[in-house]
């Protein structure tokens, strides 16, 4: 491997250290003794503790848990079929708008696409809660899927299909033989990419959640606004940890679905 | 070369039969009326250019591609209409498709459990197959911690554990280099010898078609060009296009001046007459063209005696030498211009230094070396 000069090694540390001492910060400070939030009261546990208390915020966890975990399942099932739809229908009548719906909300700011779904659900009149938060999820991850989806499934060679029903696989058994479990590592990670997207959105759910129905990001955000509490650090801790290793286990996978899927 | 093939099935029942087949795609006519017979346990190649559709052929049979027209036939029976998965046919990919996420066993086994056999006889034939393609032990493999070679092993193995009436192999050893797949021909050679079934090749290499076929279909735009063994392909191709398509050949354009029926002589545009042996019904002022192959021209340095000066010969100076090691080719030009070319096997160390360029040889065939062609 290559040496670092100098130059690189001081301008690594700047862009990491830009990158990370926020969190580094927040996270020391999550085990601070100290009830004041800028003084440094020796090392202590008790925030932690003090979250098993917080019934409201652990309500808002398991809330944001139950969207995403249910937002990034619908989301997988349809952007899995959006990226076969774009992939193996040929050109279509209507090819061309429906990719540009399909991946809108990866370019769209948040805030159009929280303030459309808002107006949306305001102009039909369904009453805003968990179920309107989840659906404006699914709409948002909903391309993520599809994109990671479908460049595995640009990639796949079609003769293993053929293969298969060469070899006595009707054609639905052979998708369920064959190319599931081939773009199988790409559908876990679009689910966990899109698991990690609902949990820390705040954006899209403060447009289109409604009382009763309050996120873990939500919740934070307008407990800081009372003033930076050491049990909110303690919590960005956690969730900080839960969203590493969400991430990095989507990389992992989609590590794997690169390796040449050798024929 | 094979020994000959008999054929022991029915003539009127051969076990495929494309008649008048033609399939179209777009503006192309991949396949255009297209009749041919394949027997039982012949090993077929059909040979041909790029696009010529014999890929698409061979895609007829295995039921991914249906005929616009005509009909095809499996033992008999019309499966125009039968799926890829309900026929008795299976194919062997030029990529090999291998399951990736399947070990070597469940990859043999695949069409075997498609068809619920039970575990006991699975194992058998999975034990049988591993045995014929000689990669015992590796059954747990994944197809990535393969080699080309074993690879390509267990795509044919898994082509045959359902012991298919036919298979097929498109392109099966383009992927291998030079030296496994010469290796790997006389393997299939033998495989199928052993196993009597009846194999379809699709391959571009002559060499390789040549090699291993019983019978091989040279196609072009979608038809038949010729279909013969590989020496009557060779030694008497129908056309001008089959000549030049195998093998390297000269030209010599003319007309016949006279027939009779020891043959018949031709001259050609330059003004030399040239015998030709075997070409009964040939009319005199027919156009021919006399394609005569490299090898079988004699190429000498000394004159030959004017007295014994054999028919069909022709001086010309060394243009150009292709020096391949065993045997060496001279382009001969003309004095009209036209270059010959003629092949000399290098049998004595050193022989080929005896010709050098500019050098004036004579070349002369024997009358029964020359093919009249009239297309």
């Amino acid at each position: 491997m290559r040496r670092l000069s100098r130059f690189n090694l001081v301008s690594l540390a700047l862009g990491l250290a830009f990158l990370y001492v926020p969190i580094l910060i927040l996270v020391v400070y999550s085990f601070n003794g100290s009830r004041l939030v800028t003084v440094w009261g020796g090392f202590s546990t008790r925030w932690y503790a003090a979250l098993l208390e917080d019934l409201p915020l652990q309500e808002a966890a398991l809330t944001s848990l139950g969207i995403a975990f249910v937002s990034a399942s619908a989301a997988t099932v349809l952007g899995t079929l959006a990226a076969l739809t774009l992939t193996r229908l040929g050109r279509f009548r209507g090819r061309l708008p429906f990719a540009a719906m399909v991946y809108a909300p990866l370019v769209m700011p948040e805030v159009i696409t929280g303030l459309s779904l808002l107006l949306l659900f305001v102009a039909v009149g369904f009453e805003r809660g968990v179920v309107t938060v989840t659906i404006a999820h699914t709409t948002l991850t909903l391309c993520f899927v599809a994109v990671v989806v479908q460049s595995r499934l640009a990639s796949f060679d079609r003769s293993l299909e053929e293969a298969a029903m060469d070899l006595g696989c009707p054609p639905l058994k052979t998708f369920l033989t064959v190319t599931l479990p081939v773009i199988a590592p790409a559908i876990a990670a679009g689910f966990l990419l899109a698991f990690s997207l609902s949990l820390d959105d705040i954006v899209i759910a403060s447009f289109t959640t409604g009382p009763g129905a309050t996120t873990l990001p939500i919740r934070i955000y307008s407990e800081v606004r009372l003033g930076v509490k050491p049990e909110i650090n303690a919590v960005c801790t956690i969730f900080i940890a839960v969203t590493a290793v969400v991430v990095i286990l989507a990389s992992l996978i989609s590590r794997r679905t690169e390796r040449p899927a050798a024929g | 070369m094979r020994r000959a093939f008999v054929p022991r099935d029915d003539l009127d029942k051969p076990m495929v039969r494309f008649d008048a087949v033609t399939r179209r795609f777009a503006d192309v006519t991949a396949v255009d009326q297209l009749s041919l017979d394949i027997r039982e346990g012949e090993f077929f190649a059909l040979l041909g250019p790029s696009g010529c559709g014999k890929t698409t052929l061979l895609r007829m049979l295995a039921g991914f591609e249906r005929p616009d027209e005509g009909r095809l036939l499996l033992a008999g029976q019309d499966i125009a209409a039968v799926p890829p998965w309900r026929r008795p046919v299976n194919m062997m990919f030029q990529s090999y498709a291998l399951f990736p996420h399947l070990s070597v066993a469940g990859n043999i086994a695949f069409g075997l459990k498609q068809e619920r056999m039970p575990r006991r006889e699975i194992k058998a034939r999975l034990a049988e197959m591993l045995r014929l393609v000689r990669l015992e032990g590796l059954n747990k493999r994944k197809p990535h911690q393969l080699s080309g070679g074993q690879r390509q092993r267990v795509a044919l193995a898994r082509a045959l554990a359902k012991h298919p009436k036919v298979l097929l192999l498109d392109e099966p050893l383009a992927a291998l280099d030079k030296k496994l797949r010469e290796e790997t021909q006389y393997e299939l050679m033998a495989l199928q010898d052993r196993l009597d079934t009846t194999f379809v090749i699709v391959t571009h290499d002559q060499e390789e078609a040549m090699t291993m076929a019983h019978r091989i279909g040279v196609m072009n735009h979608g038809r038949l060009a010729q279909v013969g063994t590989p020496a009557e392909i060779y030694e008497q191709p129908c056309s001008r296009w089959v000549a030049g398509f195998i093998g390297d050949v000269n030209f010599f354009d003319g007309t016949v001046d006279a027939a009779g029926v020891d043959g018949v002589v031709v001259a050609d545009t330059a003004g030399r007459r040239f015998r030709a042996a075997g070409t009964a019904g040939i009319q005199a002022g027919t156009k021919v063209a006399l394609a005569v192959r490299p090898e079988k021209i004699l190429l000498t340095t000394a004159a030959p005696d004017a007295a014994a000066m054999p028919v069909n010969t022709v001086a010309g100076k060394v243009a150009d030498i292709g020096y391949l090691g065993d045997l060496s080719l001279y382009k001969v030009r003309l004095d009209d211009g036209t270059v010959v070319k003629a092949s000399v096997t290098n049998a004595r160390r050193f022989a080929a230094s005896d010709i050098g360029w500019d050098d004036t040889v004579w070349l002369s065939f024997a009358p029964d070396a020359a093919v009249v062609l009239t297309e």
